[in-house]
């Protein structure tokens, strides 16, 4: 199988898994015990702490551990709103992942005002309309980083540098997880608040995330109970996860050099091969200000739902947009928001390299693609 | 793969025989805000019986989005037939614009060479011909749903539960341990789902309901309704108005907004006349045949002249919209809609 789908999910990097075992067999305590197990897991916990926060430039406080994105977003999004403060509303854009689409609608049904800004026909956000309706009642103001289906980025520092002088008591959340592969997070350059990271997309365990808090921003837990991560979510740790995704973030960090420039050219050359090969293929993304693993590109006449059957039965694992929970793929809300209709969205499909791509299957790759192109026209 | 016993059954038939098989389940149909109907087939669940199924069978799986063309070919046929005083049959209309149009034309680009499915009928090959034959299991039989297949759709096409019984199916679904072995059968229209259909169209299409009257068989007004969606030909219950002796839906005028009721033996219908008529083999048949018009029903002899139809003994709940089988004893010579009715 030649994987090129690393945006879904991507596999664990080397000395993960080595890295977590302990953790999930001989030291299994529970980290907030008072023996010598608990304790044992409960360093380890610590030092993953501070080893995540030193990756993004937070201290260990400003770590909290969560099952993933969704999660992450989630807590970001209602607790901000939840907490007792004078501020009720919630503005983000119109190409966020679901996880702060519908965590926003939900916010709405609920009745606490909430805007959802459109973006250009490059996926960047209008930024004239956004601060339009930043007003005095926002409590949140979520961006994503590095879209997941266009790999399109959001020049992140400057947005929330406006965003904080037009509102200063604005909280600035971004969802960053398909950014850590390839972006330096830094988040005092970023001048952010709440920052979504989750291990899968790096190399990390799945069911393993953060929300980065800044120190003294006020949030409403959405998960209440033992107090654990200083009462901002509740629920026994996963210490195993915590490691694993400490491991996975140094080996991304230290990888990231690397992968920006080979993991690119990989993709460069394959989008290249496709541009002259397929002569009215598109690529939905602006060259500028996009990540250097993703290539959404439209195929005119050739439905993706057919194109990646076609592909997963040679052999050649891509997607298109977001799958439902039936499986059936559905129209790119992304690429809609982007201008495209959705005849069009339906013809375009995602391939996103990972750390591990090489060239030869991407060659490969690119090949059984062309064939296949061929034979569906 | 709907997810019920008689496609898992099929798929496993045909991955026995040796086939290279990929299972496909249609997604038809989603709700305003694209949520899966939650009862009848393709739902969440189905499709998740489906996948297991596939899986344990270790055949490729996937949902194709045939939402587009479902809405298009019988969703809206469904409110327009209804709109119209006609019978819809939305399951064969799904027969013939999707499953045996769009993904049988569609073949090759999944890489395939036949499309198999969980139907109750018979796909024989003799002496180079296909022809449709009832289904092993008469009571199951589904042959009048497949009436409109021409020999050249029966040529990429098979059904090889058709040969079993569907106590047999259960069997060989058990034996081999399918999730699906016990699953009952699906009664709904899958769009609409346990609800009324009536209060389907009402959501879907609310200006489709035009008030009008109920009237007697001499024209005199006995009633009213708000709209002729949802009166069916034969119907007895739900008229909403009393009577001394039982009365039927004899006819429903959609121009005026108007259905007429009438005793028992106004029902009676001497024949039909039709369109949409296809024959098996593409040879056109006139003369006497044998005619279905329900999908369990009885065959009745008939006279077919052109697009007329007439009855050997008059029927009754005859109604325009549905659809008519013709057989050779077990064996299907094509199938038509029922454009108007005479007496």
């Amino acid at each position: 199988m030649i994987y090129l789908d690393h945006a879904a999910t991507t596999p664990m990097r080397p000395a993960v898994w080595e890295a977590m075992q302990p953790y999930a067999d001989e030291v299994f305590g529970n980290s907030s015990g008072v023996h010598g197990v608990s304790r044992r897991a409960k360093n380890a916990l610590e030092e993953a702490r501070e080893r995540i926060s030193a990756t993004i430039g937070a201290s260990p406080q400003e770590i909290v551990f969560t099952s993933g994105g969704t999660e992450s977003d989630n807590l970001a999004l209602k607790g901000s709103v939840f907490n007792p403060s004078s501020r009720h509303g919630v503005v983000t854009v119109a190409t966020e992942h679901e996880a702060v689409l519908e965590t926003t609608d939900f916010l709405r049904r609920l009745g606490f005002p909430t805007h959802v800004v459109r973006v250009d026909t490059r996926g960047q956000v209008d930024l004239d309309a956004l601060l339009a309706v930043v007003d005095g009642d926002t409590a949140v103001v979520s961006i994503m980083w590095l879209n997941n289906e266009t790999g399109v980025i959001h020049d992140l520092a400057p947005i929330a540098r406006r965003v904080k002088e037009h509102q200063p008591d604005v909280l600035v959340h971004s969802d960053a997880v398909q950014a850590f592969s390839s972006e330096t997070i830094d988040v005092e350059r970023l001048g952010i608040d709440l920052l979504t990271l989750t291990g899968h997309k790096f190399g990390g365990p799945k069911g393993a995330g953060i929300l980065y808090v800044r120190e003294g921003t006020p949030l409403e837990p959405v998960l209440h109970g033992g107090g654990q991560e200083l009462g901002r979510r509740s629920g026994t740790h996963d210490v195993a996860s915590a490691v694993g995704l400490a491991t996975a973030m140094d080996a991304a960090a230290a990888d990231r050099e690397r992968f920006r420039s080979q993991v690119g050219q990989i993709r460069d050359d394959f989008e290249k091969r496709i541009m002259t090969t397929v002569e009215d293929a598109i690529v939905n993304t602006p060259e500028t200000n996009r990540s250097p693993q993703h290539l959404n590109v439209r195929f005119p006449g050739v439905r993706n739902e057919t194109l990646l059957l076609r592909l997963d039965r040679a052999g050649v694992a891509a997607s298109a947009g977001s799958a439902c929970q039936s499986g059936a793929s559905e129209v790119s809300h992304v690429l809609e928001s982007m201008g495209l209709e959705a005849g069009a969205a339906r013809e375009s499909v995602r391939f996103s390299f990972g750390w591990n791509s090489t060239s030869d299957e991407a060659t490969e790759a690119a090949d059984i693609l062309f064939e296949l192109i061929e034979e569906l026209r | 793969m709907s997810g019920g016993v008689d496609s898992s059954v099929a798929a496993a038939l045909t991955k026995d025989a040796g086939h290279d098989v990929i299972g496909v389940t249609l997604k038809l149909w989603s709700g305003p805000n694209g949520e899966a109907p939650t009862a009848g087939c393709c739902t969440v669940s189905d499709a998740e019986d489906a996948r297991r199924v596939a899986a344990q069978l270790d055949v490729p799986y996937y949902v194709l989005d045939y939402t587009e063309e479902f809405r298009g070919g019988v969703v809206d046929r469904f409110i327009d037939d209804y709109t119209s005083g006609r019978t819809p049959n939305p399951c064969i209309e799904c027969n013939r614009t999707v499953k045996f149009d769009r993904l049988l034309t569609s073949l090759a680009d999944f890489d395939c060479d036949v499309l198999v499915t969980g139907h109750h009928a018979r796909n024989v090959l003799e002496e180079g011909v296909r022809s449709l034959r009832r289904g092993t299991d008469r009571a199951k039989d589904q042959s009048y749903v497949l009436s409109m297949l021409s020999e050249s759709q029966l040529s990429r096409t098979r059904f090889p539960v058709g040969e079993l019984t569907k106590a047999e199916v259960r069997k060989v679904a058990a034996d081999r341990g399918l999730r699906t072995a016990d699953k009952p059968e699906s009664m709904d229209i899958c769009f609409v789902g346990q609800r009324d259909y009536r209060s389907f169209v009402r959501d879907t299409a609310p200006g489709a309901f035009v008030p009008g009257p109920v009237v007697a068989s001499d024209g005199s007004e006995i009633g009213r309704h708000d709209g002729v969606i949802g009166f069916t030909v034969g119907q007895r219950r739900g008229l909403g108005i009393a009577f001394g002796e039982p009365r039927y839906v004899t006819r429903i005028e959609p121009a005026t907004s108007t259905v007429v009721v009438g005793r028992r033996d106004e029902l009676a219908v001497a024949g039909v006349t039709l369109r949409h008529l296809t024959w098996t083999s593409g040879r056109h048949i006139s003369g006497n045949v044998t005619a279905q018009f329900r999908v369990h029903g009885e065959p009745v002899s008939a006279a077919l002249h052109g697009d007329r139809l007439l009855f050997s003994q008059p029927q009754e709940a005859v109604s325009p919209g549905q659809t008519i089988a013709f057989y050779d004893d077990d064996r299907v010579l094509g199938g038509a809609l029922i454009s108007t009715t005479f007496a």
